[in-house]
């Protein structure tokens, strides 16, 4: 399999800390404009649109489902034809607690098989979708081999934008990227699993990022938390780690009503609790996240700790759950363990 | 000491000029054609690797257009958009100015597996390949395209042979087939719930993958090869070991002297070990670098024959690969090892101080000779018990090494024995002299002659089993490829009225209705045969009861093919399950030659109860009007050109290959026999120094000298048509041998064996001819010795 396109000098996980040289860099005091900037920004070199959903089925069973399309660009324009930089890439998984499938899909730009369009909303890799006639009412598909999902999404409160105004800062040298979440969906759909059809209801949370250099070239990899407290009150959370056992934290607190506090660097703190071998590798997956400004101090545990995305550049991501000062629960990602 | 010591051995061979040009060449020729034979295998199967990873045919399925040669990009787009995992293909050709170069664009995003293995190498990165375009080809294409194309050519050695690798969008522009595709190949995983393939587009059809059966077929031919480098060697090996033992004999009296002055004999057969050994490798360089000549003028000729026999792709060009040079140079080294072991025994148990005098070497006196003759029968005793009992390829190499070693130790018996009759009948005192000088001669020329004795074997031998199997195939494909027409139908809803159509068309229609499986736990195909007049007339049996095709047509009884047979260990009148349930008596076993799979044929009827959802998409024609008939089928039915196949080009096609097969054999042959010739003048020249003290006598008493010059060369001619006599019925043997045993071992069928009398005399006329012009410089140089030196024989009376 080939992979993911990088620079001669690849930095980081997936590369994501090289140079970005010649590509568009992330200024602060953006003003965002909306439907255009739901759609792909070509001069910037990586860009998602990240979903993943809690959800429930009738008897009460937990499932974890993420849905994401990645954007890549070898140069920082686009072209008709097979000759397009951009490539475009997808997984998808579902987790239940015994059982966590992924699935892939690549794609040449510029000749039709993979893209984002914005009025009428639609991202769409091969036979995978995620279109509505706006951000906020999507309809969401995907297949693999053993499994499949239809998932729909209302959106229940407008968009959240971190970090400054959706300046999200990555690092003390200052790489960042632009960030922004939908993360109050209210999902029901149905799960194909190999035993047969699910009827699900639950909640989701998508992420909108894209930048050109969004590790700097000390950092290795990053865990990122997305929390739903049954308060209603939801937390994002990330901490980079560096060289020499240092991280770079920020979070972003979300009130019911959809109003945000940033938090900059130290704040937000995660600390691995028990780690676990999956894929040849250590992973922790319990952790201890508190971010004492809001009085959080919870336990964050996966509900799957074999949610191994076996992809091109492989990293960890599924469901977990919260207890501590808050219950709830939320989305585990993990990338750069070696 | 050990420096003197060392320039002490290495003066022998300053002195002795010859014998040195003899070792070295000898071990540089068999070298030569050894590795040159293994640099024609390693390049083949480093093509078929290439060719099998890079262009995944056979591996994947495939989707392919249902007429015509071009899908629609759209196309390719819908099915991805609904759930295939298909990825593209575009293949054509570009003119160059050296000729048209096949380009494969591929999209190495989608491609699966290994399908693209094209080394990602220092300064070519994705980036590059995708947008602005890098051409990925062996050595001898990029050279090809050098001028014909904008975009940079990358030489990669591990691409396969022919082709230039791009981005299919690049491909697309080089071929000017913007928005198309050739083929689509299919990715082994699906997702579930996609829709079928009709639903999205009724253009395409589905190629499941197929089995690389090829890989048996090309082993045949690869086998064949390496026999022949294997008998070059050990022709070789033959004039090694001569002149090492002759040189060791010569320098036993240095040895005597040395060992006398006090050089321990541990130190003095290393000293010698050594000098062999950098002989060896010396030769062996010089053997590897001839090598490689002869495999470079050969590959070209062997790339066509697989192209054409097996489909198989093989690179036109060579590369030189650690793997030949190197065993080149190990058996270089192994071989003169073998060669020099009895002579450095026999100096290891030399006594001290034994006599320095000169003596006839080698395979001295009647004794040994007749020793030799036992030795001779033991193996010959094992090679039967081998032929009775022996099961397994292996042993049937030994036993073939038996019968040769076993002939090639009774010669110096035979030639005694032959010129001991001679003698008897001689007359004159010319004669009787010429006989006894003879019989002298034998032991040292003896080898030699053993060497002649094998080319011939082996030339005889491998002729015979070559012009059966032509004879053979011939006869096969006739019975066989019967049927003028073979025509396929799209799918199985077109065959039943296709069918009716044939029927009402053409004289006899046999439906080829065929289904994988296993009977008698060997893989097979099980066909259901319209039993009629075609096969009544045209199929020869191996093994046959009375009235085969009414049993088979009232449902009694199955015919297998000889593979099948051979392997379940089953013959005429045994029973055989051809499927779950049904067990018929086999009422014949018929050839199927090259087929590495068995083969089962019951009746029609019995095969649709079986297998009543098998629908026959392949049919058989007999008809008088061929053209017409195919006219016919295009135009009204709608079949594509493609799918109307006529025999007579299929047959023609076979045949071309099969010539073109075994002129690599005949090259080999033709290079054997020259070494063999080789060896003979080397015997000579080594030899005539030490002709002259027998020789005085007769110019002493009146024998011209030029008399003796031609008596020389009667001999050599003498002693190489006995040789040649013997060779005869051994390649006889041979052959015979190869084609019920070695043959039955490796493939599983039997070929029958013709003789070829006319071929026969022929080679005895080249073989005597060669020994003729070896013989002739050595028998010139003899006429040309001066007085003088014949003299002095009598001064130095010895």
């Amino acid at each position: 399999m080939v992979v993911l396109p990088c620079q001669a000098a690849a930095q980081g996980f997936a590369g994501l800390g090289s140079d970005a040289e010649g590509f568009a860099v992330p200024q602060p005091d953006y003003a965002f404009d909306f439907p255009q900037d739901h759609g792909p920004h070509p001069d910037f070199r990586i860009e998602w649109w990240y979903l993943t959903a809690n959800l429930n089925g009738p008897d009460g069973t937990a499932y974890g489902v993420q849905w994401t399309l990645f954007r890549s660009a070898l140069a920082p324009e686009t072209r008709e034809g097979w000759s397009d930089p951009q490539i475009w890439f997808a997984h998808a998984a579902l987790t239940t607690s015994r059982r966590h499938m992924v699935a892939e899909r690549i794609a040449r730009g510029g000749i039709g098989q993979a893209g984002v369009t914005v009025d009428p909303f639609e991202a769409w890799i091969d036979d995978w979708r995620m279109a509505g006639p706006g951000l906020d009412d999507l309809s969401v598909t995907a297949t693999g081999t053993e499994f499949a999902y239809d998932l729909s999404l209302q959106a229940t409160r407008p968009l959240v934008f971190h970090g400054q105004n959706g300046f999200s800062v990555k690092s003390a040298q200052g790489q960042a990227s632009y960030y922004y979440s939908q993360p109050f969906y209210d999902v029901s759909g149905t799960l194909t699993l190999p035993q047969g059809p699910v009827e699900v209801t639950g909640s989701a949370w998508l992420d909108r990022e894209w930048s050109s250099q969004p590790l700097a070239d000390t950092q290795s990899g990053w865990d990122w938390f997305s929390l739903s407290f049954d308060s209603g009150e939801k937390l994002m959370g990330f901490r980079l780690r560096e060289e020499k056992d240092a991280f770079y934290t920020s979070a972003t607190w979300i009130a019911p009503d959809g109003t945000t506090t940033a938090y900059s660097d130290g704040a937000f703190t995660a600390r691995p609790l028990n780690s676990h071998m999956v894929a040849g590798r250590q992973v922790p997956v319990d952790w201890a996240v508190k971010l004492p400004a809001k009085g959080v101090d919870v336990t964050v545990k996966a509900l799957n700790p074999d949610a191994w995305m076996s992809v091109s550049v492989p990293y960890w991501e599924g469901p977990v759950t919260v207890d501590g000062s808050h219950g709830g629960r939320g989305y585990l990602e993990m990338t750069g363990y070696e | 000491m050990t420096w003197t010591t060392l320039t002490a051995l290495l003066s022998h061979w300053r002195r002795n000029g010859l014998q040195f040009f003899a070792l070295i060449s000898g071990l540089a020729l068999a070298t030569a054609l050894w590795s040159g034979v293994q640099a024609i295998n390693a390049e083949a199967r480093a093509s078929y690797d290439a060719a099998a990873a890079t262009l995944g045919e056979g591996q994947f399925g495939q989707l392919l257009p249902r007429t015509g040669n071009r899908i629609d990009q759209a196309t390719y787009i819908a099915l991805r958009r609904s759930g295939w995992q298909v990825s593209p293909v575009l293949e054509g050709r570009i003119d160059t100015t050296q000729g048209r170069v096949r380009i494969v664009g591929l999209d190495p995003l989608t491609a699966p597996g290994n399908v693209a293995p094209v080394g990602m190498q220092e300064g070519t990165s994705l980036d590059d390949f995708l947008t602005r375009g890098v051409l990925f080809a062996a050595t001898d294409v990029a050279d090809q395209l050098e001028n014909a194309v904008s975009q940079r050519i990358v030489t990669d050695p591990s691409a396969a042979p022919g082709v230039a690798l791009t981005d299919i969008g690049v491909a697309q522009d080089l071929l000017d087939a913007q928005g198309t595709l050739s083929r689509l190949i299919l990715a082994p995983e699906q997702p579930m719930g996609r829709p079928d393939l009709a639903a999205i587009t009724p253009d395409l059809v589905l190629q499941p993958a197929q089995d690389a059966g090829a890989d048996r077929l090309t082993d045949s031919f690869h086998l064949n090869l390496t026999a022949f480098g294997l008998l070059s060697f050990a022709v070789g090996i033959f004039i090694v070991h001569g002149t090492i033992s002759l040189a060791f004999e010569q320098r036993r009296g240095m040895v005597r002297t040395l060992r006398a002055l006090g050089v321990p004999l541990g130190r003095l057969i290393g000293l010698m070990i050594a000098e062999l050994v950098l002989f060896a490798l010396i030769a062996g360089a010089i053997g590897v670098a001839l090598g490689y000549v002869i495999a470079a003028v050969l590959l070209p000729n062997v790339a066509a024959t697989l192209q054409g026999l097996y489909g198989a792709s093989v690179a036109g060009t060579l590369q030189l690969r650690a793997e030949w040079w190197l065993s080149g140079m190990a058996i270089a080294v192994v071989g003169t090892g073998l060669a020099a072991a009895g002579a450095l025994w026999k100096i290891a148990h030399m006594p001290l101080l034994s006599s320095a005098r000169p003596r006839a070497w080698a395979v001295a006196s009647g004794a040994t000779a007749r020793r030799l003759g036992a030795v001779a029968g033991l193996l010959f005793l094992v090679g039967v018990g081998i032929e009775i009992r022996g099961k397994g390829l292996a042993l049937g190499f030994v036993l073939l090494a038996c019968m040769l070693i076993g002939a090639a130790l009774l010669l110096p018996l035979v030639l005694r024995g032959a010129v001991t009759l001679a003698d008897r009948q001689a007359r004159s005192v010319v004669w009787q002299w010429f006989w006894a000088d003879t019989r002298q001669q034998v032991p040292g020329m003896s080898l030699a002659l053993m060497a002649l004795l094998l080319a011939t074997a082996a030339n005889v031998g491998v002729t015979t089993m070559v012009s059966s199997f032509r004879v053979t195939f011939v006869d096969f494909l006739d019975q066989r490829l019967a049927p003028e027409l073979f025509i396929s139908a799209e799918d199985a809803a077109q065959s039943p009225d296709l069918e009716a159509f044939l029927i009402d068309n053409a004289r006899e229609v046999l439906p080829l209705l065929s289904v994988e499986t296993e009977i008698a736990g060997v893989p097979s195909d099980l066909f259901g045969a319209r039993v009629g007049p075609t096969y009544r007339n045209n199929w020869v049996f191996v093994a046959e009861t009375p009235e085969v095709w009414d049993r088979v047509a009232r449902g009694e009884a199955a015919v297998v093919s000889e593979q099948l047979a051979r392997r379940a260990g089953l013959w005429t009148g045994d029973a055989v399950a051809v499927a779950p349930g049904l067990s018929l008596p086999i009422a014949a076993v018929v050839a199927d030659y090259g087929n590495p799979l068995g083969q089962a044929l019951i009746d029609e009827a019995v095969f649709s109860d079986l297998y009543p959802d098998r629908v026959p998409t392949r049919f058989g024609v007999r008809t008088d009007d061929a053209a017409g008939l195919r006219e016919k089928l295009v135009e009204r039915v709608g079949l594509s050109d493609a799918a109307i196949i006529d025999q007579a080009r299929i047959k023609a096609f076979s045949l071309e290959v099969f010539e073109r097969t075994f002129t690599v054999t005949g090259a080999l042959n033709v290079l054997t026999l020259a070494v063999a010739a080789f060896a003979i003048l080397m015997s000579l020249l080594t030899l005539a120094s030490l002709r002259v003290p027998q020789l005085a006598p007769a110019w002493a008493l009146g024998m011209t000298r030029r008399r003796l010059g031609r008596l020389e060369l009667l001999r050599a001619v003498v002693l190489a048509f006995v040789t040649t006599v013997l060779a005869i019925p051994l390649g006889l043997l041979l052959a015979w041998v190869l084609l019920s045993y070695v043959n039955v071992e490796a493939f599983g069928w039997k070929l029958p064996m013709y003789v070829f009398p006319g071929h026969y005399a022929l080679l005895t006329v080249f073989a005597l001819l060669a020994a003729a012009l070896a013989a002739l410089w050595p028998a010139l140089r003899l006429a040309r010795t001066p007085p003088s030196d014949l003299l002095k024989v009598f001064a130095n009376d010895r």
